[in-house]
């Protein structure tokens, strides 16, 4: 088991953002939260991250509790997030982007071979590669900001909500090359509110509602869902 | 309703066109009086603007310090002035009681009497930057990020807080005393006056009329100020802490998702400012030498003002501001009246809140999502 999280309960102040859930993600997987929005798919991610400590439950990593280690710690012990809404670094150049991802790493000749993957999966950001990340482009700025989350070399990567804001074609595009990252070994948790995009790529899938899994499942028996249906996919 | 497009008039009487119409005829006037002042006596006017230099050298190592604070915790450390002191009594100590300038002398007899001065005064000025990044750290960690998450306002009075605190612990009999201190200089002061090529001025001579004078000191204070310049400069722009401070400063909760330990680079960002205070602080007392504990007060905040000026959270800014200031201050001192000088310093504080708060290089506050 990749990933274990286990009764997870999130609070902002009074708010009880999760209350309770549990998933998991075993290695080599596209796993998949779905959910409206303010269903706690960021708070979870985020949680799994250590920018948030649940008040009660835990998160496993390879069977280690991760619950209260400093996020910093948890990028180098192999998780990274393409946060939600890119997050790009607007005031950095790309090039100096995928550096600040490449931030826990040491090993010049492994960056180097790591940026030439990302170049390879994002030959746009290889253009633009001294240009400012606020001068990218929405779909550019996705691009880099999964690209930047690849340069730490992440066993799990955590991709939020990846086809916000883009144009079909481009959510098209990212999520070949998520489904290619995943091919080339990284396990992925991916967090949608586009169920059919995530569910077509994703091995399984948890619909998350106000803070609780509602319904789990393979992505093909989630998409035949008659609730998943009416809820998520726009059938009538 | 026909909303009628605004008259000149009221354009005039509502807009800013009053303001910059002011501004500007201010600025005819101060241009026209500084003008016919240089014209009457240019070698005076160039002996201002040479003392002007000197002073917004040292500013501009302060208010590095002011900027690149506020750029990456958005707190005014209203202690910085403080460590300049801390900087400036550090070498005080270091060449009055444990000779330190003297060591290159001592350890290597054989060395040219240049080299050795210079590697002195160099091991006096790194002994000030460390001892102030560690204080600059220390007050960080104990003062400032218990308060991280706390409203700007309380760490700014924090801050405060501390100036006091460092001021008047300094000025206890068994600190730095309350008195002025004469300061040794960790080298020998030369001076030249200009008038027909350079000459030699001699200790206890006169330079004759109408001839600029200058001293190795400000020779050493330009020096040290640009390389400390240009290194900052290179941190900033090309290392990896440099980048990651750059990040920092732009989103937090991101940099600790790529692994950037933000409180180890908040820290940094702290003792690298502290240390060009530190430098500041030598340099200044080497100018102007001497010391005592509320020295760092009236340059610290002009260095604040310069920071504004420039645009506060900007490198290039500080730098600029500072310059400005400089000659603001010496120009207003030697034409209108000493005291006038810190009057002009804060004339601009408040002319640069009211027309341009953001500075000359600073951009409007990015609204986060």
């Amino acid at each position: 088991m990749l990933l274990e999280v286990r009764d997870l309960n999130v609070y902002y102040g009074a708010i009880h953002a999760l209350q309770g859930i549990n998933f998991c993600l075993e290695e080599g997987e596209i796993v998949t939260l779905i959910g409206a929005n303010g269903a706690g798919k960021s708070t979870t991610l985020n949680t799994i991250s250590g920018l948030l400590r649940p008040r009660r439950g835990q998160v496993l990593f390879r069977g280690k509790d991760i619950t209260f280690t400093p996020a910093e710690e948890i990028v180098r012990m192999g998780i990274c997030q393409a946060p939600e809404g890119r997050k790009i670094f607007a005031n950095l150049t790309v090039m100096e982007n995928l550096e600040m991802g490449a931030y826990t790493q040491s090993d010049k000749q492994e960056i180097q071979k790591n940026l030439e993957r990302v170049f390879r999966s994002f030959p746009r950001l290889k253009e633009r590669q001294n240009q400012l990340g606020g001068t990218l482009s929405g779909g550019e700025q996705q691009m880099l900001a999964i690209g930047r989350a690849l340069m730490s070399r992440p066993q799990l990567l955590l991709l939020d909500e990846p086809s916000m804001g883009l144009s079909p074609i481009l959510v098209e595009e990212i999520f070949n090359i998520i489904q290619e990252i995943n091919a080339q070994g990284t396990s992925i948790l991916l967090v949608e509110q586009n169920a059919q995009m995530a569910l077509s790529v994703a091995h399984r899938g948890y619909v998350l509602e106000t803070g609780k899994i509602v319904l789990e499942g393979d992505s093909s028996d989630l998409l035949d869902n008659p609730m998943v249906k009416k809820a998520y996919l726009g059938a009538h | 309703m026909n909303a009628q497009p605004p008259t000149l008039l009221e354009r005039i009487l509502k807009g800013k066109w009053i303001g910059k119409g002011f501004l500007l005829l201010v600025g005819l006037v101060v241009v026209w009086w500084v003008g016919g002042k240089a014209l009457q006596s240019p070698s005076l006017f160039l002996q201002q603007i040479i003392n002007g230099i000197q002073l917004g050298f040292v500013y501009a190592l302060i208010a590095l310090g002011y900027t690149m604070v506020y750029g990456i915790v958005r707190l005014i450390n209203f202690a910085h002035g403080d460590v300049f002191m801390f900087g400036a009594f550090v070498s005080y100590f270091s060449v009055g009681l444990f000779q330190l300038h003297l060591w290159p002398v001592r350890v290597f007899p054989g060395l040219s009497p240049t080299a050795a001065i210079i590697l002195g005064t160099v091991s006096v000025i790194l002994l000030s930057m460390v001892s102030c990044a560690i204080l600059a750290i220390t007050i960080e960690r104990i003062a400032y990020k218990p308060l991280r998450d706390a409203p700007r306002i309380s760490a700014l009075i924090t801050a405060i807080g501390v100036s006091f605190f460092l001021e008047y612990f300094g000025a206890l009999p068994f600190v730095f005393t309350p008195n002025f201190i004469t300061y040794k200089r960790p080298f020998e002061i030369v001076t030249w006056y200009v008038k027909d090529g350079i000459h030699r001025l001699e200790i206890g001579t006169e330079a004759p009329p109408g001839s600029v004078i200058f001293s190795n000191v400000l020779i050493i204070i330009i020096i040290v100020s640009l390389i400390l310049l240009v290194g900052l400069n290179y941190i900033v722009r090309r290392t990896k802490i440099g980048k990651a401070m750059r990040a920092t400063a732009y989103d937090k909760p991101t940099s600790r998702l790529m692994g950037i330990n933000v409180d180890g680079v908040i820290s940094t960002t702290f003792a690298i400012g502290a240390s060009l205070a530190g430098a500041a602080g030598v340099l200044y007392a080497t100018a102007y030498p001497q010391v005592v504990f509320w020295m760092g007060i009236i340059p610290g905040l002009k260095a604040f003002v310069a920071a504004v000026l420039g645009g506060i959270g900007s490198i290039p800014g500080a730098f600029v501001g500072a310059l400005i200031m400089g000659q603001a201050e010496v120009i207003s001192a030697g034409y209108i009246s000493t005291p006038m000088r810190d009057a002009v310093a804060f004339t601009i504080l408040i002319l640069v809140l009211l027309i341009r708060p953001t500075g000359i290089f600073g951009e409007p506050e990015r609204e986060k999502a």
